[in-house]
């Protein structure tokens, strides 16, 4: 089997991948505890608040990550992308830990080692399964349909 | 938390379908998305050949996408229904790593990736350190 070997502009889209949600998420959450309750009832509000700058950012993020996300998936399988998705919570906690000064639980410090192993695992293997180049998974598919 | 609000919790089959349905859900809408993507190929060379605009069109014009994107929105607003019903500490980590597992099975039975050893070692690890992490 080929290995297939990444690209330094691929590692980057992955990065962005892991990055882009937890921080977008954060962000989100943060812009809207600033805000305080909303209610249903004025759904104006609702939307007045997409346009203040800590959710409008979060926002930007979550787009920035679907798009990192759906172009990784063009070129890395499923189950090689999945875990850089994960690896962006590790980077998270160690942010909050560093950065903000939060204390981490001896729990959380098993979870981050567990995600970084489990990444370490994947990222040492092929980014894509070999296929023959004469069948395309979209084939494939629909000769699986037809069956 | 109160009597009342204890009450008021599901009970454990109800619990379990509700995190059952974010889980079916969000595979779903992972496994189509990722074969939408790998219908279309590879998008850093269709931008370069076509630019933005292209690499665009390529992606909005394939209907497993949207398929794939109905099922993820879907999966979104089963999280929000369980979160009306159930605490964010067990239904974020529950469903966050029980869809890494859940992914790892359908990519092999339905996108025939190569889940090998280290993918199925990597899936579970994960699994238990998303539910660490988060919980």
């Amino acid at each position: 089997m080929v290995e297939h070997r990444l690209s330094p502009r691929q590692y980057a889209i992955l990065g962005s991948v892991a990055l882009c949600a937890p921080l977008g998420d954060t962000f989100l959450s943060r812009g809207m505890t600033q805000l305080g309750p909303i209610s249903l009832a004025h759904p104006g509000s609702l939307i007045a608040a997409v346009f203040t700058p800590w959710i409008a950012l979060g926002i930007a993020l979550l787009i920035g990550f679907f798009a990192s996300y759906l172009t990784a998936l063009s070129w890395a399988d499923l189950t090689f992308v999945l875990p850089a998705t994960a690896f962006g919570n590790v980077i998270v906690a160690l942010l909050s830990r560093f950065w903000l000064h939060e204390p981490i639980s001896l729990q959380r410090w098993a979870g981050i080692a567990l995600i970084t192993v489990g990444v370490g695992f994947v990222a040492n293997g092929p980014s894509l399964t070999e296929r023959p180049a004469e069948i395309p998974l979209d084939k494939v598919l629909e000769q699986e349909q037809a069956q | 938390m109160t009597f009342a609000a204890q009450a008021l919790q599901p009970g454990f089959l109800a619990s379990t379908a509700m995190i059952a349905a974010i889980v079916v859900s969000s595979t779903t809408g992972e496994v189509l998305t990722a074969a939408a993507m790998k219908s279309i190929g590879d998008l850093d060379d269709i931008r370069a050949q076509f630019g933005m605009r292209g690499a665009i069109r390529a992606v909005v014009t394939c209907p497993l996408f949207f398929a794939g994107v109905s099922f993820l929105a879907l999966s979104f607003f089963s999280l929000l229904f369980a979160l009306n019903h159930m605490d964010l500490s067990l239904v974020a980590p529950a469903s966050a790593s029980l869809t890494l597992v859940t992914n790892a099975i359908a990519a092999k039975l339905f996108l025939h990736e190569n889940v090998d050893h280290r993918r199925w070692t990597a899936a579970v690890l994960v699994c238990v350190g998303v539910y660490f992490l988060a919980h």
